[in-house]
């Protein structure tokens, strides 16, 4: 899976949260939760979506590290390839 | 000769608009007809009678807006004998607090309403409809074993085990503006009659923190607990404990409930706020606690309110921590008699034991009515809240 497949499935768990969001124009260093107002339970849904549609771990420890679109990107890409 | 009275609906309903009048001067109606549709913020609701008889005059236009408990139609009733059949319930005027759907048991019937018929009646026998219509039944809530799904009498007879919907809307869905409406309407008379007094407490959330990391790292996401659960179950027990601050206000004094329904104000993207309960709250594990409580948000989110959900809390929860806010103060949600407020939990320098150290703490505040409680209760039930969060595995 390529760095677009990742981005596209995360636009798609996104758009599921944040329906009014523009994605598109979404900074990718932006903090989630500011940009698109997401709550923690926003958030556990997105980590949840995450986890099944890509089968990766995803320790609540490494919440952080999905903050923005740029580091989760790179964060599953990382995870994937192990 | 009686007047028909505009019903109350829900807490925060104060006028209906009469949208449609299904009778006309000198139409024979008896109890259990459906006379009228009335838009509220919720949606079309059927209106009920409870009286035999004839409409004597209409005293309502249709697209007229008028207050709970104003007349809209006078009846002849041709029983004196009626005794049996409830009367509506005559509201004093429209500030009279409607009787919530948490004691429908013991409370007189409350006016019933049927929800418009998705797509024509329900198809069910004669003898099936007569039977509902005499035990007050309300037919769309009974799933049907004739043929072609047909409700067939032992249905219905079936259903009188279960306690039998009195009232029901239409899924409210998400009509923003509606909803602001909803929200002025219930928050100005909340302003207007309830003197409410504000209690804040301080408590040490280190210990649940730790619990809840430490749970957490062996759960699979779907698995995994929030902080709210955690202040849910806890406010939830303490309401138990203090049930002066559970119930409704009504008939000039506290109602206290029997079960703990813990109204969750969760935000609407695009500007809009709702409190559905999640019911027996002070009952749930926290891990089912938890499971209900994502559905309940998901489902409020996406306008899929049941009604019960949106009537009979007991009291509310408000947290507005993600959002960055340390303190909040609450309004009561009327008729209920108090509101819990989370702020953000911070990292911050605090002595313990002499020493001082890095805890992370939240302000917990408490919103409640005066003419129910006083504050020295408030500030127990606080305490009581705060110590059930520094021992979070017995939650």
């Amino acid at each position: 899976m390529n760095e677009a497949d990742i981005r596209g499935i995360l636009h798609e768990e996104l758009n599921n949260i944040a329906p009014e969001a523009d994605l598109a124009a979404l900074d990718a260093t932006a903090d989630l939760r500011e940009a698109l107002d997401i709550d923690s339970m926003d958030f556990l849904n997105f980590v949840i979506a995450v986890n099944r549609r890509l089968g990766v771990d995803i320790p609540e420890v490494d919440y952080p590290k999905l903050l923005t679109l740029q580091k989760a990107i790179a964060y599953l890409q990382n995870k994937l390839a192990k | 000769m009686v007047d028909f009275r505009m019903p109350s609906l829900g807490a925060d309903m104060e006028a209906g608009t009469l949208v449609e009048w299904l009778v006309k001067p000198g139409d024979q109606v008896k109890r259990g007809d459906v006379i009228a549709v009335v838009e509220t913020q919720k949606g079309a609701i059927e209106i009920e009678i409870f009286e035999n008889g004839e409409i004597e005059q209409i005293l309502v236009d249709v697209n007229t807006k008028v207050p709970v408990g104003t007349p809209i139609a006078r009846i002849r009733t041709v029983t004196e004998t009626a005794a049996a059949a409830p009367t509506p319930q005559p509201a004093a005027g429209s500030e009279a607090p409607p009787a919530p759907a948490a004691q429908p048991s013991t409370a007189r019937a409350p006016p019933s309403v049927a929800p418009m018929p998705a797509a024509g009646r329900e198809r069910a026998s004669p003898a099936a409809r007569r039977f509902a219509k005499d035990h007050d039944i309300d037919l769309a809530g009974i799933a049907g074993s004739g043929p072609n799904g047909e409700i067939v009498l032992a249905d219905v007879e079936r259903s009188l085990s279960r306690p039998a919907p009195t009232k029901k809307k239409r899924a409210i869905g998400l009509d923003l503006d509606a909803m602001r409406v909803a929200i002025a309407a219930a928050m100005a008379r909340s302003k207007r009659e309830i003197p409410h007094y504000y209690l804040e407490h301080k408590v040490d959330l280190t210990a649940a923190e730790q619990w809840l990391a430490e749970r957490n790292a062996t759960l699979p996401p779907d698995a995994r607990l929030l902080m709210s659960a955690l202040t849910i179950k806890a406010v939830a027990l303490a309401a138990r404990r203090f049930p002066i601050f559970n119930g409704f206000y009504q008939d000039a004094r506290l109602q206290p409930a029997a079960a703990v329904h813990v109204g969750i104000a969760i935000a609407i993207r695009g500007g809009g706020l709702a409190a559905p309960a999640l019911h027996d709250a002070d009952q749930l594990p926290l891990d089912q606690l938890m499971t209900r409580l994502r559905d309940l948000v998901q489902r409020t989110r996406a306008g899929r309110i049941r009604s019960s959900e949106l009537s009979d809390a007991t009291i509310t929860i408000s947290s507005l921590g993600d959002r960055g806010v340390d303190v909040l103060y609450g309004i009561i949600y009327p008729p209920q008699v108090a509101i819990v407020g989370f702020g953000k939990a911070v990292l911050r320098p605090w002595v313990i034991d002499g020493a001082i150290g890095p805890r992370s703490i939240i302000t917990v505040t408490l919103s409640a009515d005066h003419r129910v409680s006083d504050g020295h209760a408030g500030a127990l039930f606080l305490a009581e809240i705060g110590k059930l969060l520094q021992e979070p595995g017995k939650l």
